[in-house]
């Protein structure tokens, strides 16, 4: 886990007057999964096509698997993989075909070339499609030959550009799925998302980052952590004693409880948990019957919200991508 | 989506094929700048195959433009239409020629709107190679336009007094010819942000390129500062070639010019291509 696979010092890229990247610093290990996680127009994707030789750095320094994005493009387009909403395939020809095309520009003979595409095909569940158009092909058809596409010579690391935007919750599950098993057999995954969630359930360690800057880095433990000891959200039987339930709250756990958009439901973000046991037995003494309740710790929402002081979701400024 | 559903759900990522893939990769050595050139190629030739209405331009323009030409302009402007069909058709084929060039630029920028073309930058292969690719599946298109406008002009009795040897020399010095103003197209295609507008300001450029020059008419009843323009086009040139190779004669000279205007426009704007390409965002 020493070696670095991608280090970044004070790497920036400005389109004008917008500065996309203003400055990232990044130390991702080999091995594993890097999440960089923020919103639309924070400079995620314009700090991979970066890294992937396809965008000259205005200013800084990117080494990826020990070879500078620059001065050794060539020696990193030969390890890395790329996909995403930019590095794409060829719509009008088959499945079959753009991993033929692949693996012929990649120095496969035909024979080789041809046996290396069904075997690709095959895993990635595409076999049936083959021979038809990827145009034709569903969104999630779509992004598995996205991702097979990049493995026709099996990277070092592989860049995933918002991997899952616009997948339904089922091919969304396939990704991570291939996702975990590229990381199991030894991969770096480069991962963007600005999903909150998908950075959790994937990434060993997060860079969260807006306006072009990191604004934190660590693995989502961590960044939790950093944010505070949690939340407690409680859910009650009589949607109309939430008032009452929230002066409860407030008045044990020291701290405002919020109603969230469940009637019946409310949270408070907690500083002690020992006070937890406590609020909860105030609230049965008052009469107050509860439901459920769960002691979370604080969703990369809340992190994003502290650190940010905006929501992931917000769009501050164009897609500088 | 299209898909059918039952598909998608008989599609599970296997672990184990998932390894199998990638630990059974293999690293093949680096192919060399014709082999992936080559490649390119082939994927603008199957391109053709699963698109075949894009040839429309090679197919059904050069056909119009014959017959429209020959049979409104012709008994006007020489008193009949056989006598101008001698005249117009070598004309006509370079025209052709010229105006089917236009699709590689816009071909092009559709590839970069698609993505497409950030995948081919991303790999470690000879950079020009998929712009030379893609110029040299453009031959077929140019041979099958060319192929077109002999035979029809054949149909209508066009006598090519240079024989099989004439035709055939200038078709290809016309496939040299619009290789070369390609790389034209391909860098406007890379400084333009749309498809459409790669289109329109290749019309605006091809327009005045064609019919200011001697493939419709004879310049010699035009003012002179326009003569003088036409003289310096190298479309005339490329015009009188065709025109004397078809009819039996060896304009050298003329050739000359032809050979050096198609190394210039390669030697200015290949390398400026190559730059936009390397630096495109």
């Amino acid at each position: 886990m020493g070696e670095l696979a991608i280090e970044t010092r004070g790497l920036k890229k400005s389109f004008g007057k917008t500065h996309a990247v203003a400055g990232v610093d990044l130390a991702v290990s080999a091995g594993g999964v890097y999440g960089v996680l923020g919103p639309n127009g924070a400079g995620k994707t314009t700090a991979i096509r970066m890294l992937a030789t396809l965008l000259r750095p205005d200013a800084g320094e990117a080494q990826v698997l020990g070879y500078d994005v620059v001065r050794d493009a060539r020696a990193v387009r030969s390890r890395v993989g790329l996909t995403g909403q930019f590095a794409s395939v060829d719509e009008d020809l088959t499945g079959v075909e753009n991993l033929l095309l692949l693996a012929r520009l990649r120095g496969y003979s035909r024979r080789r070339g041809r046996e290396r595409a069904a075997d690709l095909l095959d895993a990635f569940g595409l076999a049936e499609a083959a021979d038809r158009q990827v145009k034709k092909y569903s969104g999630g058809m779509r992004r598995r030959i996205d991702i097979a596409a990049s493995l026709v010579v099996t990277p070092e690391l592989i860049f995933l550009d918002e991997p899952t935007t616009g997948l339904d919750p089922r091919n969304r599950n396939q990704v991570w799925e291939i996702v975990r098993g590229m990381v199991a057999e030894g991969a770096t995954v480069l991962l963007t998302t600005q999903y909150l969630d998908e950075a959790d359930q994937l990434a060993d360690r997060i860079a969260v980052i807006d306006h072009g800057k990191v604004i934190a880095e660590g693995s989502s433990g961590e960044l939790k952590a950093s944010v505070g000891a949690g939340s407690l959200h409680v859910r009650l039987r009589a949607p109309e004693q939430r008032a009452e339930a929230e002066r409860v709250l407030a008045g044990v756990l020291e701290v405002p409880a919020e109603p969230s958009a469940d009637p019946a439901a409310l949270s408070a973000r907690i500083s002690d948990p020992e006070r937890v046991a406590r609020s909860l037995a105030e609230l049965s003494r008052s009469g107050i019957d509860v439901t459920e309740f769960a002691l979370g710790q604080p969703s990369l929402d809340e992190v994003f919200l502290a650190l940010t002081g905006h929501d992931a979701e917000e769009t501050p400024e164009e897609d500088a991508a | 989506m299209n898909a059918t559903s039952a598909e998608q759900a008989s599609a599970p990522v296997t672990e184990d094929a998932l390894r199998t893939v990638l630990l059974a990769g293999e690293r093949p050595s680096r192919p060399g700048p014709v082999l992936t050139s080559l490649t390119f190629g082939w994927r603008a030739l199957l391109k053709i195959k699963h698109v075949p209405e894009q040839l429309v331009d090679v197919t059904m323009f050069p056909i119009m433009f014959t017959l429209m030409f020959t049979y409104l302009f012709g008994g006007a402007l020489a008193g009949s239409t056989q006598e101008y069909l001698q005249f117009l058709l070598p004309g006509i084929l370079v025209q052709a020629n010229v105006m089917i060039t236009m699709n590689t630029g816009i071909t092009l920028n559709t590839d970069i709107q698609k993505g497409v073309f950030d995948r081919f930058r991303s790999l470690p292969v000879w950079r020009p190679s998929p712009l030379v690719g893609a110029l040299l599946g453009d031959l077929v298109r140019y041979s099958i336009g060319s192929t077109i406008v002999i035979t029809l002009g054949l149909v209508l009795g066009f006598r090519q007094e240079g024989g099989a040897v004439g035709v055939v020399l200038s078709v290809v010095l016309l496939l040299v010819f619009s290789f070369c103003l390609s790389w034209l197209w391909t860098m406007l295609s890379l400084i333009l942000r749309t498809p459409n507008s790669v289109a329109g300001v290749s019309m605006t450029v091809m327009f005045p390129l064609t019919f200011v020059s001697n493939i419709f008419v004879d310049p010699k009843t035009m003012p002179g500062w326009l003569q003088a323009v036409i003289e310096v086009n190298p479309i005339t040139h490329l015009a009188t070639v065709v025109r004397g190779l078809m009819h039996g004669s060896v304009p050298a000279g003329e050739i000359g010019w032809v050979l050096v205007s198609s190394v210039l426009l390669v030697a200015v704007f290949g390398p400026i291509t190559m730059v936009l390409y390397r630096n495109k965002k």
